[in-house]
Order: C-alpha cells, then structure tokens, then sequence
C-alpha cells in the first residue's frame, strides 16, 4: 500500500529536507558560540606554556581573557623573520587569526609565523618568554603545540601539546602535564650556537637531566614521539630568522 | 487486516493505563539490572570501555546517550506507521546520526573541553548498537509514550554502569572524583609518611575489562543469571 517507490522516495527525501535543515540550522545558530570557544581554547593552550596547568585550569574563562589581554603580546612574523601585518591578499593579519594548522600545507618559506611574547603585567618590553606554535604529524593525525623560549631565546621555559587522535594512555599522553614539564630546561641551541633542538628518546623512564638537548621518551608511543621531534625540529628552524634577529637586537643592547 | 484491528484494539485498552502503570514502570527498570544493555546483552561496550577514566566525561556520555536514545525512540515511534518498512534501517541511522551530529555541535559550542575530550566518542554513540537495538526491538512496534520510557531505561541502564565502571577507574588511577583529589586528602590525614599509590592499570583500557567483567560477575552471583 504505502510501499510503492514513490512513496518510500518521497519519504527519504522529505525525511532528508527536514534533518538537514535541523543540523544546518543547529550550525548557523551556534557557529558564533563555538568560534569564541576555540579561541579562549587556543588562548589557554598558549598560556599553558607558561603557566601552570593546575591554576589554568581553576580560571575562570574571564579571567583567562584577562590574563591573555594583560600578559600576551603577538606579532606575525615570515620565513625570515620579517614582521609581516598584511597577508598576500593585503588583508591585515594578527597572530590569533593565523591558522597554524592550515599554513602547515603550504611550503615553510609561504607560512606565516605567529610569535606570542609573554610579558610582565602593562610592560610590552619586559618580556618573559616567547611562546611560539609547532605543528606536525602524529601516529594517527595531527599534533600541534607551543613552545615557551626564555629571553636567552634557547632555554625551554615551558611547552604545551595537542593532538587530534593519538591513542589514549599511549601517544596521547603528550598531553599530560608530567610529560611536557620533562622538556622545561631543556635547551634548543648548543653552547656554539647551532641549532640542536630537543628530542625525546626512545624507551622510558631513563634520566636525561645532564643532557640539554635529549628528553625522556614515551613508551610504546615511539612514533608519536618521533613526531613531537620533527615538529619541534622543523619549528624552530622556521623560526631561526626571528631568533636571530631577537639575539642581534639584544647583542646591540648589551653593547 | 487481521492484525491491524486487532493492533487498534489493543491501543484503545492502554489508553487507559495510568501514567506511570506496572508495566510502564517495568519498561524503566527492567534494563536496570534484569535486562541491562551491558551487562546481560553486552552491548555498547566499546565506549563502556573508552570514555570511562574519569567521572566527568563519562557523566556526559551518559547524558548524551540518554538525550540521544530518548529523543530517537520518541521519533521514531511517532513515524512507525509512516516509514517504509524497506528502508527503515536507514531511517532510523538518519535520525540517530542527526541527534548525535546535534549532541556534538551543543557540546562543541557550551562545554568545548568536554568536546575534546570525548571527541569522536560521542560520534560513535550513532553506533552504539544499544540505540539501533532499541529502536528496532521497540519504537518501531509501540507508542511514543512507552518508547520514550524504554529509551530513557535503556539509556539508564548504560549510564549507571558506565558511571560505576569509572568511579572505580578514577578512584583506583587517578586518586580522584571529579577531579578532586581524594587520595591526596586520605594520605594528609595520616601524616607525612602516608601515601596511597594509584593503580596505573586503571587508566588503561583494561582496567575497564577488570571493572566491568567484576561488576558483572557480582551481579550474576546475585542475580543468577545463567547465559542459554
């Protein structure tokens, strides 16, 4: 009766109008509320890297505004560590709008780099740390993160990592605080100068507390540490233009 | 024909069945403990086992399931005589998969942790067979009234133990409740030298299986449920 074709095909496509108008409409109305949830989202993961995850976590969602609005300052700076304020297209550009994940695709020389500088309360030029985004390849998918760089522009003062689908109790334990706080201390730089990054090792439970460059790894997530390596590796050779350039403004200073 | 009427005389009787009759009541409670989704028809046990470290993202899946299973069932039991038999199966997907796609984006939008948190898992309530089953079993042949009251037993059924399994998980893991440390403050009150260690099994997916398989090892005992 009810059974024909045409019926079971009107039903589908009415059933079909009426749910995705639904979801469509769920979407429009909350796509405001979700976008300002990402960016205090995006604006905690930054201050993780100098804060203390425990007195983060009992902010309230104002206060962090507060804090991030008194305490952070941002440029966007290029390959060569050039300040740039305008995009390709001319459209002016400020460190929270730049998706780090997005310029991930593109070649490193077109990315643009967001610099979030860390400062003491209302002084600009009291800096504290230089907290700047890494983003990379997991096991599974992407991980990302922030590194927090003391003014000597080598020493880690602090990092946050995030990731999209490691394994829980494996891989997605850069998440936990135990974790990144084996890399506060750490140095990026060698006593000469160059680059040698940080790099966790491979097994656990080792102590690495002579060796500024090596960190304890993640066991039975090898790979995943692997890839918090590169990722920090390729960053901070990203970043190499503005840090030097931070280094040569500071030995002028001295001078 | 035949049983079309004879369907129609059977709803004229339950129209006047009081509110919360036996029988409704029946409907809550059985999948408490008689019937319990997990425990007897081990079903839903992938999530069971995956979102149940801590208190509060379970609390949400929890809430989640029963706002998806309730809202389906009602749907569904409301189209029963409208959906085509042959593609009920996707019918029923669609109305699932729009409840959670809604689940996910209210989450996304209010409570953003707790969509990190629990991330895909929340997706994967669509196949969370306990939902389908339902729907299936039950919404499709009976009132929206009854189906709604099913739905939320079921969904019950499934939070209760996913609530317990990871009470015992945060408790024995981590040292906590809800985040509160409580081993910490049960280690203070018996000075310096005192400390109680957390169980890192507990944290991984296999104490999940210790808690869950004990639960229902305790509740057979009890309730002597012998698979046939």
């Amino acid at each position: 009766m009810q059974q024909s074709n045409a019926y079971v095909i009107t039903f589908s496509v009415i059933l079909t109008v009426v749910l995705g108008l639904l979801l469509s409409g769920t979407s429009e109305v909350l796509k405001p509320i979700q976008k300002k949830a990402e960016e205090l989202d995006t604006k905690k993961q930054i201050l993780g890297a100098v804060v203390q995850s425990t007195e983060l976590r009992n902010m309230k969602n104002e206060d962090i505004e507060a804090f991030y609005e008194s305490r952070i300052a941002s440029k966007v700076v290029n390959i060569n560590g050039e300040e740039v304020e305008q995009d390709k297209d001319g459209t002016p550009v400020t460190a929270e709008t730049v998706d780090v994940g997005r310029n991930y695709k593109r070649a490193p020389e077109d990315r643009m780099y967001p610099v979030f500088i860390f400062h003491e309360e209302g002084r600009e030029d009291d800096v504290i740390a230089y907290i700047l985004p890494v983003y990379g390849n997991g096991l599974w998918d992407n991980i990302w993160g922030y590194i927090a760089l003391q003014t000597d522009l080598s020493t880690i003062e602090g990092v946050t990592f995030a990731h999209a689908a490691e394994t829980p109790g494996l891989g997605a334990r850069i998440t936990s605080s135990d974790v990144q706080g084996r890399f506060t201390g750490k140095t990026i730089y060698d006593e000469g100068g160059t680059l040698q990054s940080v790099e966790m090792q491979k097994g656990e439970g080792r102590d690495f507390s002579d060796d500024p460059h090596k960190v304890d790894g993640l066991s039975g997530a090898t790979i995943t540490a692997v890839g918090v390596n590169k990722m920090i590796r390729n960053y901070m050779s990203h970043y190499e233009g503005y840090l030097k350039r931070k280094k040569d403004e500071k030995g002028l200073a001295l001078k | 024909m035949s049983t079309e009427t004879a369907e129609k005389k059977e709803e004229v009787k339950k129209e006047a069945e009081a509110l919360l009759s036996k029988r409704r009541k029946k409907i809550v409670t059985d999948p408490l403990v008689d019937d319990n989704p997990i425990t007897i028809q081990v079903l839903g046990i992938c999530s069971a086992l995956a979102v149940t470290t801590q208190m509060q993202p379970t609390l949400v899946m929890a809430l989640s399931v029963i706002f998806v299973m309730v809202m389906a069932n009602l749907t569904i039991s409301l189209l029963r005589n409208k959906i085509p038999t042959r593609v009920r199966i996707i019918v029923q997907l669609a109305v699932i998969a729009s409840l959670v796609t809604l689940v996910n984006e209210v989450l996304k939008a209010f409570a953003f942790d707790m969509y990190k948190e629990l991330s895909v898992f929340v997706g994967l309530i669509i196949t969370n067979c306990i939902v389908m089953g339902r729907l299936e079993a039950f919404a499709l042949g009976n009132k929206p009234y009854d189906s709604v009251l099913d739905g939320f037993g079921s969904a019950l059924g499934y939070s209760w133990i996913i609530l317990a399994v990871a009470f015992f998980r945060e408790l024995w893991g981590s040292g906590s409740l809800f985040g509160v440390p409580i081993f910490e403050a049960v280690s203070g009150l018996f000075g310096e030298d005192f400390q109680l260690a957390t169980n890192g099994i507990m944290v991984t997916p296999v104490g999940a299986f210790l808690i869950l398989g004990l639960i229902i090892w305790v509740q057979r005992a009890k309730t002597g449920y012998v698979e046939h």
